[in-house]
């Protein structure tokens, strides 16, 4: 970590949130910042066993905080960034939901687009959540999917910046 | 053998499912997560099924996750096992 002092936010909720606020709020205050990359992740309809009605989000209390405090850590050791924000939602959510965000804060925009895909990719592959589908033939888990490690593999092959 | 180690156990999501519980003490004579492990699997049934060697099984000491299994038990750790997360 770097000698500034790590400007991040990191919710696990069960209640919405408003993507306009957040990116606001992740700005705030900071007159260095000229780029904000953001990502939102919405419940599919669908999943590998047909038409989804509802998805439940399991998580790990105490870890998942942890867990992610640790990824955005990573993250401004590796990028030039100036603030970042992760939610994620736990619970029951409905098709079309939203269920997470990551928002990234930099001077320039190339970072600030690296390390919120660096940020998604650690949250998918290494963050103690877990989704169960309902579907037409009963409720089951999802599988972990080995594109999300390959894609975590990439970040591991390059060296972070010195 | 090692000295008895009293743990607190964690498990999450199909893991916990199948074992029927999301949390119990349990004291292990095993020095490292592995023969914990083999202990957990020793018990049959679901314990055997869930966390047999040929599942893809994640587990945290102390909610770090692990990259082996070669992590030394501490007395009151809590060790976590889980299937591989699938958030975002």
């Amino acid at each position: 970590m770097g000698t500034q002092s790590v400007r991040s936010h990191v919710s696990i909720q069960a209640g919405d949130f408003d993507l306009s606020a957040e990116v606001t709020a992740l700005r705030a205050g900071d007159g260095g910042v000229g780029a904000v990359c953001s990502f939102v992740g919405t419940v599919r309809d669908h999943g590998g066993q047909g038409s989804v009605s509802a998805m439940e989000l399991e998580h790990y209390p105490g870890m998942t905080e942890k867990a992610i405090e640790a990824m955005i850590a990573a993250a401004f050791e590796r990028f030039d960034i100036r603030g970042a924000r992760v939610i994620h939602r736990i619970g029951l959510l409905q098709p079309q939901e939203q269920i997470v965000l990551v928002a990234v804060s930099s001077a320039h925009r190339g970072e600030s687009f690296k390390a919120c895909e660096f940020l998604m990719d650690y949250l998918k592959t290494q963050a103690p959540f877990w989704k169960k589908e309902s579907t037409p033939g009963g409720a089951h888990w999802v599988d972990a999917r080995v594109s999300d490690d390959e894609a975590l593999a990439r970040w591991d092959a390059m060296p972070p910046r010195s | 053998m090692s000295q008895p180690v009293e743990l607190q156990l964690r498990y999450f999501a199909s893991v916990r499912e199948a074992v029927g519980t999301g949390a119990e003490s349990w004291t292990s004579q095993a020095a490292t997560v592995a023969g914990l492990r083999d202990e957990l699997i020793a018990r049959g049934g679901a314990w055997a099924q869930s966390l047999a060697r040929c599942r893809a099984v994640r587990v945290a000491v102390d909610q770090v996750l692990q990259q082996d299994e070669s992590a030394a038990l501490r007395p009151g750790a809590e060790i976590a096992f889980f299937p591989p997360v699938t958030g975002g």
